[in-house]
């Protein structure tokens, strides 16, 4: 356990995987439905369109309508997937979400596609660093965010069989695979990827794959071990791992592309603070402020969210200065 | 399938049951109610395949209402319907009680939870269309307030209806023509109506919303056109039934004092005395 697995070729970007899942459930199951708003290209379910046209519903660019209808279409007994960018989907339909999804207990898969900072450069409105605290503060929808290919697959294909709402978000970018050993995945179950006793990182998403290349820099360079650790439920969260991990008295650094305020880092805290724990801690994720322009990777990069920004960070809450 | 009379009695019940609620729990939507609640009549005694005892069944018809704070009218014709006992609005609005001011499905019989506006006709939209991919012939009906309509969700919605040519699909709007703040053609005009939904591909029909034959046959030729959503625009009074509430604004919620609720009952009971 614990090795960034070598890229192989076969990684893909967990999008694409979504795509492939959704393909696969579709070929045996007919109740699949997959609901775009102008938005199968970016969601890369051209190929699904294609093969399943009578499983695919098109409403054009109206994200409230999108959630609207997906709702009605789940509330008949459909398995259905309601896919847009997570910046339009989780801002512009949040009432519908709220309402019409998770107020009603319509079992729509609410599937924010190039989340975060995805679209780098496109700016701010195409930017979701608010989806985990507007979804956290919703009552009745599981929140969750893959961080490789494994997780996405897993995440979508039990998704489907729940009859409860979930949000589902992710990136475009290719991920490469955490751990080929663990082979578990539980909604509401952190996994831990990597063990170590110096320092605890407890990521989401697409953000753990950095803190696992953080962990690889801090053994290599300062022979610091950290724990690693894929939150992939933001809610419900797993407080029975969070507690363990606590109880060694290390420090704890969460990393999201988020922002600070409202995710994971901050559910973390609230958790810890209420139940007694005293660890030093730190969030690493988008400051409240003007998000700096750039790339994906340039944004990431800018506010530390990458391997070496969190073994920094990692240094400095410890202690130590280079 | 319940005669003119009967409906006319009925809905003359429904009035009197309505108010004693909104009088007991000292709230509610009096004026949007008595404005809806013959539509209500005649979709729950004659038209809509829905009931107690089928209302699991995948292939019932599904009435979804949009204007959700007009729950009384809903409450009161589904315990009528026999979906709940008459004695469970007792509670309205009570602590814990699930019988709130906006229709939930904690309430057997409800749909959808709906209260914030402009929500129903896109879910009905879905419904419906879910019945097309299915080859099933139920159908859904959604009851809009007038008021409602400068909600931009409803015209994203009215374009998908007619994209997939969902003529399964009956929307209803309760055209009363006061809305909290006034009326609609002074607070956001909305007219002509009519040919807004015509150009967004819907078969229109103008319909008096308190005519109980009418409404009947027009509920009844449904599809209005193959292919094609209907849309009923039902001209109704707000406030229908009590003299001193008709077309009165300040009914829109306003809940009868003491003297008011007696008077009204008594105007309710000289009608019933008629049958």
């Amino acid at each position: 356990m614990g090795a960034i697995e070598q890229q192989t070729g076969t990684d893909k970007a967990n999008l694409d995987v979504f795509s492939s899942t959704l393909q696969q459930l579709a070929k045996t199951d007919k109740q699949i439905v997959v609901v775009t708003s102008d938005s199968r290209g970016s969601g890369k379910l051209t190929p699904f369109a294609n093969k399943f046209p009578a499983q695919l519903v098109e409403v054009g660019i109206a994200e409230q309508n999108l959630i609207g209808v997906a709702a009605g279409l789940a509330s008949t007994g459909k398995k259905v997937f309601a896919v847009s960018p997570a910046c339009f989907l989780t801002a512009r339909a949040l009432e519908q979400i709220k309402n019409d999804v998770a107020y009603s207990d319509n079992p729509v898969k609410v599937i924010g596609i190039s989340a975060g900072v995805s679209y780098g450069a496109l700016g701010s409105t195409h930017h979701s660093l608010h989806d985990y605290a507007v979804l956290r503060a919703v009552n009745n929808i599981t929140v969750v965010a893959p961080a490789d290919n494994f997780e996405t697959e897993r995440a979508i294909t039990l998704a489907a069989g729940s009859p409860h709402p979930f949000y589902i978000r992710f990136g475009k970018k290719v991920m490469p695979l955490l751990d080929a050993n663990n082979t578990s995945f539980e909604f509401g179950k952190g996994r831990i990827i990597r063990e170590g006793g110096d320092v605890i990182l407890i990521a989401t998403g697409e953000a753990v794959y950095p803190a696992l290349q953080a962990a690889e820099k801090l053994l290599s360079d300062d022979d610091v071990h950290a724990t690693v650790i894929s939150m992939h439920t933001i809610k419900p969260l797993d407080y029975e791992l969070l507690a363990k991990v606590a109880a060694s008295g290390s420090p704890i650094i969460t990393i999201e592309e988020h922002s600070v305020y409202g995710g994971l880092g901050e559910a973390c805290a609230s958790f810890l603070l209420e139940s007694g724990y005293h660890n030093k801690f730190k969030i690493v994720g988008i400051p409240d402020e003007y998000t700096v322009t750039g790339s994906q990777v340039e944004i990431l990069n800018h506010y530390g969210i990458s391997g070496e920004g969190i073994a920094a960070t990692v240094m400095e809450l410890l202690g130590v200065s280079h | 399938m319940i005669s003119e009379k009967d409906l006319q009695q009925k809905s003359l019940e429904y009035r009197k049951r309505i108010l004693h609620y909104i009088y007991k729990a000292k709230a509610g939507h009096t004026g949007g109610s008595l404005s809806c609640v013959d539509i209500l009549a005649v979709l729950y005694n004659n038209i809509l395949n829905v009931s107690a005892d089928n209302f699991s069944d995948p292939d019932r018809d599904r009435y979804i209402q949009s204007k959700g704070h007009s729950v009384e009218a809903l409450f009161v014709v589904l315990a009528d319907r026999g979906f709940f006992p008459e004695t469970d609005l007792e509670t309205l609005c009570q602590y814990k009680s699930h019988y709130i001011g906006h229709p939930t499905r904690k309430v057997y019989g409800v749909e959808q939870n709906t209260g914030a506006l402009g929500h129903g006709l896109p879910i009905s939209v879905g419904t419906a269309l879910a019945a097309k991919l299915d080859g099933k012939s139920y159908r859904v009906f959604t009851l809009l307030g007038d008021g409602e309509l400068p909600e931009g969700s409803n015209w994203e919605a009215a374009l998908t209806a007619s994209h997939y040519k969902l003529d399964n699909l009956c929307a209803i709007i309760d055209h009363n023509k006061l809305q909290i703040s006034g009326t609609t053609a002074d607070v956001c005009n909305t007219d002509p109506i009519d040919e807004k939904f015509k150009s967004f591909g819907w078969e229109v029909r103008h319909v008096d919303g308190h005519d109980f034959n009418v409404l009947n046959d027009t509920f009844q030729s449904i599809p209005f056109a193959s292919g094609k959503p209907n849309l009923v625009i039902a001209h109704t009074i707000k406030g229908k039934g009590i003299s001193y509430m008709e077309n009165q604004l300040k009914w829109h919620h306003g809940v009868p004092t003491k003297e008011e609720y007696a008077t009204a009952e008594q105007e309710l009971d000289l009608a019933l005395a008629a049958f």
